[in-house]
């Protein structure tokens, strides 16, 4: 009897794990040849970050795509820089709300509005990938579509718009995936609270105080 | 026509030429109407609350839309007001079926930013683990596969070997459905006693498994007919859809992220392959599947010998704050690519997670592949896909 992983049908082609050694040599420089101009900033560190004019990030997206050969479409999403007022929902609802640094910091790659988008993308056959970062217009939230450039875009954007209010110019269809029709606000906002923690104060902060005797009140054990 | 062209035999082809021909007539001739049709938010073939309308002409789909949101649970809001540890509670229950899986990514993204890698010994543990997670949720998978074309029998025999291996997790994290074993640094605790020899004879019972699964579907000609040649995804759509894991290998795209990206991880310390297929279609997706479960117990086998002596915890303080940065890590989870873009502001707590599961992208195909089949085969492409509804909504 042949061993069980040979059996199976005659259509399968199966690959050898030792013939493929890890290819994942991000090269800076030739992605950033391929985007010349387009590029604003970038970030080097076990993984490629890239920021890239919002006028072109369609055409930077289709470059790496066509140029490139990233096919594969990992995520789309995005970030709201700005510190959220609430802190970490854990006030104390008796006292009055702290005061809280809501000085907005971007991270790698920079970046010079509140909210950014950021998608990763990679390429199959070298397994080499690129996070890819644009700047979102504070006063008008609106980006190209990229959906007819990786078709998997489409549901990420949808996610992306519900959850930040940021318009995708182009986009087919823009309906909710997740929230009511009515809902109002987008959830992912820093400026959004988390309901829950304003309605009841969070438990966790009765926990946090010393037990009566022990002195090692925050064992677990 | 290009992708039929491709991919099936001349016999096949004529017998689908000849039923487009068949249905263009009574088309024309019945002048049928459109109907919508709606399955679910509850249904069995779903696993979980998934909606699909369907827009149909006769027995064909015309157009075809999943309908989410029905489990949201809001899971990257709620990170952001939690603390590092606390975070793996939630994430745990992203995939229900293979929970350890989920935590992996998240507290290796933390430990990329925070410098510190596990030992040695936690590394193979949590790779056993992932591993033994992965076949608790495929053979499921191949279990519940049968039921979605009426065969009974198989889903039997997976929820008592899935059992085994459920024991087994028990026995070493105390959880059976979510561990919530990770840490930061490393384990929670090392494995019992005893527990080496009875996962050799479980692996063992399960490779029995696959092979009884191979002989009662794979091999089954009512199987054959129901999943060749239907639900057809080509390499390239694939890729631009961002599917990833076995519907990927599927398509004939050789990527595993286990073998392909360098991760603090027992998998390049044993022997195993990667298999793909050409296909793209039904059978190829459950195919795929069922050679990694073999995979998978080869991979435990192979690590519970050579598990190295050691701490399983990496010296890391009591209260644990994550330096300022970004950090973005995914491993191949039993659905797909699964990771954690996570971005710390040198806080207790994550400012930002964005959590990339496999089955939002891997549903998100379901327009594009449901346009044109048949009604019954909308249950077993959807079942090929493989999707779990926190995996989707989170």
């Amino acid at each position: 009897m042949p061993p069980p992983n040979e059996r199976g049908n005659p259509l399968s082609s199966a690959t050898d794990t030792s013939a493929a050694a890890p290819r994942r040599t991000t090269s800076v420089d030739e992605v950033k040849a391929a985007l010349g101009d387009r590029v604003v900033d970038s970030f080097h560190k076990d993984d490629l970050w890239l920021r890239v004019r919002t006028d072109a990030w369609k055409s930077s997206m289709r470059t790496l795509r066509d140029t490139l050969g990233f096919h594969y479409f990992s995520f789309l999403s995005a970030i709201d820089w700005m510190p959220s007022p609430y802190g970490r929902g854990e006030d104390d609802p008796t006292e009055p709300p702290p005061v809280r640094d809501s000085t907005i910091r971007p991270g790698y790659a920079g970046g010079d509005t509140r909210m950014q988008v950021f998608a990763r993308v990679g390429n199959p056959v070298t397994h080499v990938s690129v996070i890819v970062k644009v700047d979102v217009p504070n006063a008008q939230p609106t980006l190209d579509s990229i959906h007819d450039v990786y078709a998997g875009a489409n549901w990420h954007e949808r996610e992306t718009h519900e959850m930040f209010g940021i318009n995708f110019a182009g986009h087919p269809d823009l309906r909710n995936m997740y929230l009511p029709v009515d809902f109002e606000g987008h959830p992912l906002r820093k400026d959004y609270p988390l309901l829950a923690r304003m309605i009841k104060p969070w438990p966790g902060i009765v926990d946090v105080e010393p037990l009566p005797g022990g002195s090692e009140g925050g064992d677990d054990e | 026509m290009s992708i039929t062209d491709r991919v099936l035999g001349d016999r096949q082809r004529l017998a689908y030429i000849a039923s487009q021909a068949a249905d263009a007539r009574l088309n024309v001739e019945l002048e049928t109407e459109g109907m919508t049709l709606n399955i679910g938010p509850q249904h069995p073939a779903t696993h979980g609350t998934l909606r699909i309308i369907a827009r149909l002409d006769g027995e064909q789909v015309v157009w075809a839309e999943p309908s989410c949101g029905y489990m949201h649970r809001g899971y990257e809001k709620l990170a952001e007001v939690r603390t590092y540890p606390q975070v793996t509670t939630l994430v745990n229950r992203i995939d229900w079926l293979g929970s350890f899986a989920n935590e992996v990514p998240f507290i290796l993204a933390a430990e990329k930013l925070m410098d510190v890698e596990a030992p040695a010994r936690a590394q193979h543990i949590r790779t056993i683990l992932f591993e033994l997670s992965r076949i608790a949720n495929v053979s499921l998978f191949l279990g519940d596969l049968g039921v979605q074309m009426g065969a009974i029998t198989p889903v039997f025999f997976a929820f008592r070997d899935r059992e085994y291996v459920l024991n087994l997790i028990e026995g070493a994290t105390g959880g059976r459905f979510h561990p919530n074993f990770d840490r930061i640094g490393g384990l929670k605790d090392d494995l019992p006693k005893g527990w080496i020899a009875e996962t050799k004879a479980v692996m063992k019972k399960l490779r029995t498994f696959c092979d009884q699964i191979e002989d009662l579907l794979f091999g089954n000609e009512i199987f054959q007919s129901r999943t060749r040649g239907i639900g057809v995804i080509p390499r390239d759509v694939a890729l631009q859809y961002g599917l990833s894991g076995a519907n990927l290998r599927a398509s004939g795209v050789d990527w595993d992220l286990r073998r392909d990206h360098p991760l603090p991880m027992a998998w390049n310390k044993a022997d195993w392959k990667v298999w793909t297929h050409p296909d793209g279609d039904s059978f190829a997706r459950c195919w795929i599947r069922l050679q990694e479960t073999r995979e998978a117990t080869k991979i435990v086998d192979q690590l519970i010998d050579t598990i190295p002596s050691g701490p399983i915890m990496a010296k890391v303080p009591k209260i644990i704050k994550v330096p300022e940065g970004e950090a973005w890590v995914s491993t191949e989870n039993p659905l797909g690519e699964m990771g954690y873009y996570v971005v710390s502001r040198g806080e207790l707590g994550p400012f930002r997670v964005k959590i990339r599961s496999a089955s939002f992208n891997n549903i998100s195909i379901a327009p594009w592949v449901l346009r044109g089949v048949y009604v019954p085969d909308i249950v077993t492409v959807l079942a090929s896909l493989y999707f779990i509804l926190g995996d989707i909504d989170r």
